[in-house]
């Protein structure tokens, strides 16, 4: 074949290289969206996973049913760090549109699998690539060309399992384990892994990182945070749902209604312990969620940056006539629609601050996976203690990439509904006010409308109300309901969850995470430590901040905050809280849209500590 | 409140079915401009839910914004209120009844709260059929921000300070039965003896049931020119019918000449009887409702009565097939499933797992 000819390799380099990596590796895959390549790629991950070697994958993808450029990112790191890296060790280049840059992108040493037809540009010869004609052998295999093209990807799955060393049973087991049902779909499937293994077999050397068993994800699993977190939600006892389809958080809904489906309708009589509505628009869906949660549900919506704003007017509604709700916000990058499929932390200070007027919310920033699931319940517990929203910032990255995790745990708990009077209770206090702070902490008691007691009802209104509900515009009385409001903000600091903190004795640097920031922190100390540099970390899970917040940035002489947004919410949000303090904040920022990597971290740590001793 | 000092205890009010009286339905005191039209609306409405013998807690009155918007503060003092933001009282109908369907739905809206701000999600709410007995207290101007137009000012109507409505209206009651709405009613504020029977029939409609009230403003829209001015409105009225409402199980006592009544029969066994005034008027004739409003608003009339009923429209809850008990009072054991369901989930997810 004419394009093999610009394959670097001839027989002497089917020998096995001499500087072998074991795995530690990046896979970097390059195709066109739409064209059945998530299952080539899942197949791939899934493997690699039941060989026991932790992995991650990162699908980038646009905002494009079919047509357009789509990467997958597999990395494999048997210590456990599986945040983004800019570089990769193989590339398999299946979309002919951005070949020449993607090939480009590739460093020394590295490997190239190439689809025959797509033009190579001239390459120094440190560089690997492999024209693998991918059409012709999936030719025999499937005759229907239109089905051909769903098949063809599954040719560098074969190639990929080769040059990794990644098991062909496992190949076939990850295989089965997505398509088992489809047996003529799994057939073809598996015969054209098998093209490509043969291929490769015969044509070409293993590539210089290789996988090898190891026994690091043993009982673990794999899943995307949104289905994490829609699991939290079951497992916390939703019982209504209403949400409006936007990427990236229409999965967590649509995973939502498929196991409320399954688990929590009655299989003979039809009847469901749960309701989900699809509504008109992302105010209609809070609307929704607060109607419900009024009236005494568990109530929740997904959303992301252009529904959450929508959602803005009656999040202060809630916050003012103190309604629970949960509202988990998958972020995305970009003021407007910005860019819908790629990932950000930017939605920190409209949702700290969201709805006119003075108003604070309570935030959760779920770090992982088992995050997503823990906070998918506490977060309706803590709506419920707090009488207020809980917004749950989750990002695509999170929510739409699978991580590994452990097997989540059945709650022991029974969940909090808070401070809620039943009739029985009401016929034994004396008084019942709706906004009157019987317990100091700020947070009022409520009744659920339908209860009988005639001292049960009250009137719920955005407008200026007094301890009983009732309308008052007195400035008096409007000035203290803010502040037990106020005060009640405070109660939220020791009920959400405390911060994680890692402290290195005598690291006069800290690292401050969140939410999917968090997974590059691991590897960037590593990095740092190897550099010379100690550094004590937390990771932050909640606003408003803990007290262990304030004395981790009190015992550091310089917090390097690190987040995924431009303008450095976060660190904007720590300054206002501990204004004394923030003379030692300084700032690591990502906003690209892609995952932040652990060595855009290290390098910006190292060069603030390097203006750190020019300031001096 | 206390009653009123010179009631004794022989003259003591009377009860209703469920033992309370009229003052038991009544609220805080008006603030709307003295005469409003939305006072005599919450007249009716206390009077027909103490005839009818409400049970208040079983009762939940909802509200967007705007003068409409406050009176559900003037009535009902037992019953739960949610005054909500502006326009979006539906999508709280929404939650309300998915939480507790046990629950009455009195949705009271203004023609601002509704055909402008809030019109998506007042069709939506028709769309899916909600049991909300949904109110417009329409008076053509917005009231609290002093007398600007609102979507259903009639094309050519003046306002006080001179300007004339160059827009067509959107009509509510045409707007609801195009969405398929099983029950849409016109009426008058100053017409209780229509209203009140209305009332008391959307109350018994299974379903969203829309009552659009000529409600008129006598600070903002009461002047010579206004089409909504008081006056006006009342020698415009155009009455389909007379309406009777009879409570299930209550015997029809009047005596009607055959061809004069139509009788219709609403979701509880509660029926309404339609008199007949000039021409027959069949309610369940969509199409015919529809041209008698395109005629009414050519000729500048208001038709006002039992639009159109259609009291076998599927209701929403059964569509979304929620158990019988209300979801809020579900225990734990009923919404959180059992371990064995997160062992099987977990199963799925982990390596090598068997397809699902």
């Amino acid at each position: 074949m004419a394009a093999l000819a610009f394959s670097h390799e001839g027989d002497s380099s089917l020998s096995a290289p001499t500087h072998v990596r074991i795995n530690d590796c990046n896979l970097h895959v390059a195709t066109v969206n739409g064209s059945g390549s998530q299952t080539a790629n899942a197949t791939l991950l899934r493997a690699i996973f039941q060989m026991g070697v932790p992995v991650s994958g990162k699908n980038l993808f646009p905002s494009n049913i079919a047509g357009l450029p789509t990467w997958f990112t597999i990395r494999v790191n048997e210590r456990g760090h599986l945040a983004r890296t800019r570089t990769n060790d193989v590339l398999v280049a299946m979309n002919p549109e951005t070949a020449a840059d993607d090939i480009a992108a590739m460093g020394p040493g590295t490997v190239t699998v190439v689809n025959a037809g797509i033009p190579l540009p001239e390459l120094p010869s440190d560089r690997t690539v492999h024209v693998v004609p991918c059409g012709k052998l999936v030719e025999p295999i499937v005759p229907d060309a239109k089905l051909r093209k769903l098949v063809v990807n599954m040719i560098y799955v074969g190639v990929v399992a080769h040059l990794l060393g990644i098991d062909a049973e496992e190949i076939d087991r990850a295989l089965g384990s997505q398509l088992g049902r489809k047996q003529k779909a799994l057939e073809l499937n598996r015969a054209a892994v098998n093209a490509g293994l043969e291929y490769a077999r015969e044509h070409l050397p293993p590539a210089p990182v290789r996988i090898e068993r190891r026994s690091l994800t043993d009982g673990k699993i794999l899943i995307e945070g949104n289905t994490a977190a829609a699991l939290g939600a079951l497992f916390g006892g939703v019982t209504f749902v209403s949400w409006y389809p936007i990427t990236p958080s229409s999965s967590l809904a649509e995973a939502l209604q498929g196991y409320l489906e399954r688990y929590r309708r009655d299989p003979q009589t039809g009847e469901a312990t749960y309701a989900i509505l699809q509504a008109e628009d992302e105010i209609a869906a809070i609307g929704m969620v607060l109607g419900a949660s009024w009236a005494g549900a568990r109530a929740m919506t997904a959303t992301s940056g252009p529904g959450f704003s929508l959602m803005t007017e009656f999040i202060g509604y809630a916050y003012y006539a103190e309604i629970p709700a949960v509202i988990w916000d998958i972020q995305r990058i970009g003021p407007s629609t910005g860019l819908p499929t790629r990932t950000s932390q930017g939605d920190l200070l409209s949702a700290a601050f969201s709805s006119h007027g003075d108003t604070k919310h309570v935030l959760l920033f779920p770090a992982s996976v088992e995050d997503c699931y823990q906070y998918g319940m506490q977060a309706f517990d803590l709506a419920e203690r707090l009488q207020t929203p809980v917004l749950v910032m989750s990002d695509l990255d999170l929510g739409m990439n699978v991580s590994m995790a452990e097997p989540f745990a059945y709650p022991e708990e029974p969940w909090d509904r808070g401070k809620v009077l039943t009739d029985e209770e009401l016929d034994r206090v004396k008084t019942f006010e709706r906004y009157r702070d019987v317990d100091g902490d700020g947070i009022p008691y409520r009744t659920i409308p339908g209860q009988r007691h005639p001292a049960a009802a009250y009137f719920t209104r955005g407008s200026g109300h007094d301890e009983q509900a009732r309308y008052t515009e007195s400035s008096e009385t409007y000035a203290r309901v803010m502040d037990r409001l106020a005060r009640k903000h405070e109660t939220a600091r020791r009920l959400a969850p405390g911060p994680v903190i890692d402290r290195a004795p005598h690291a006069a640097v800290g690292l401050l995470s969140f939410g999917s920031t968090a997974w590059a922190m691991d590897e960037a100390r590593e990095r740092l430590r190897e550099d010379g540099l100690e550094t004590s970390h937390l990771l932050l899970r909640a606003y408003p901040f803990h007290p262990d917040v304030r004395a981790f940035l009190a015992s550091c002489e310089r917090v390097y905050v690190v987040e995924q947004n431009r303008d450095a919410q976060m660190a904007a949000l720590l300054r206002m809280d501990m204004p004394d303090l923030a003379p030692r904040i300084r700032s690591v920022l990502h906003y690209d849209g892609l995952p932040i990597d652990a060595r855009s971290i290290v390098e910006r740590v190292l060069h603030g500590e390097r203006e750190e001793v020019v300031a001096r | 409140m206390s009653t009123p000092a010179n009631k004794t205890p022989s003259a003591a009010p009377a009860a209703n079915r469920v033992g309370l009286t009229l003052a038991d339905y009544k609220g805080a005191r008006s603030t709307l401009c003295p005469g409003c039209g939305h006072d005599a609306i919450t007249n009716s409405i206390i009077n027909a839910a103490f005839e009818l013998g409400l049970e208040p807690h079983r009762l939940a009155k909802l509200s967007g914004i705007g003068c409409s918007s406050k009176t559900p503060a003037y009535f009902m003092r037992r019953s739960f209120a949610f005054n909500a933001v502006h326009g979006r009282m539906p999508s709280i109908a929404t939650g309300v009844h998915i939480a507790n369907r046990d629950l009455q739905l009195l949705g009271i809206s203004g023609d601002g709260d509704t055909a402008s701000i809030g019109i998506g999600q007042f069709t939506h709410l028709i769309r899916r059929n909600v049991p909300v007995v949904y109110l417009i207290e329409n008076n053509g101007v917005y009231g609290l921000t002093k007398g600007q137009f609102s979507a259903t000012a009639d094309f050519g109507t003046k306002a006080k300070v001179g300007r004339t409505n160059e827009l067509m209206p959107i009509d509510l009651c045409a707007l609801a039965i195009e969405l398929g709405c099983g029950f849409v009613a016109r009426s008058f504020s100053g017409d209780p003896k229509q209203l009140r029977p209305l009332l008391k029939a959307a109350l018994a409609h299974r379903g969203t049931s829309v009552v659009d009230i000529l409600s008129p403003c006598v600070t903002f829209n009461n002047h010579e020119g206004s089409t909504k001015s008081y006056d006006h409105v009342k020698e415009h009225d155009a009455p389909l019918h007379d309406v009777t409402f009879i409570p299930p199980h209550e015997p029809i006592t009047a005596d009607y000449e055959p061809g004069e009544v139509r009788q219709v029969t609403l979701f509880d066994g509660s029926r309404v009887t339609l008199k007949k005034l000039e021409a027959d008027y069949d309610p369940h004739d969509g199409m015919a409702a529809m041209v008698t409003l395109r005629r009414a608003r050519e000729a500048g009339t208001f038709v006002t009565g039992l639009l159109y009923v259609n009291a076998q429209k599927p209701a929403f809850d059964r569509e979304v097939g929620m158990v019988e008990a209300p979801l809020a009072s579900l225990p734990l054991d009923r919404v959180r499933p059992p371990r064995r369901v997160l062992e099987e989930i977990m199963e799925a997810h982990r390596s090598g797992a068997a397809p699902r």
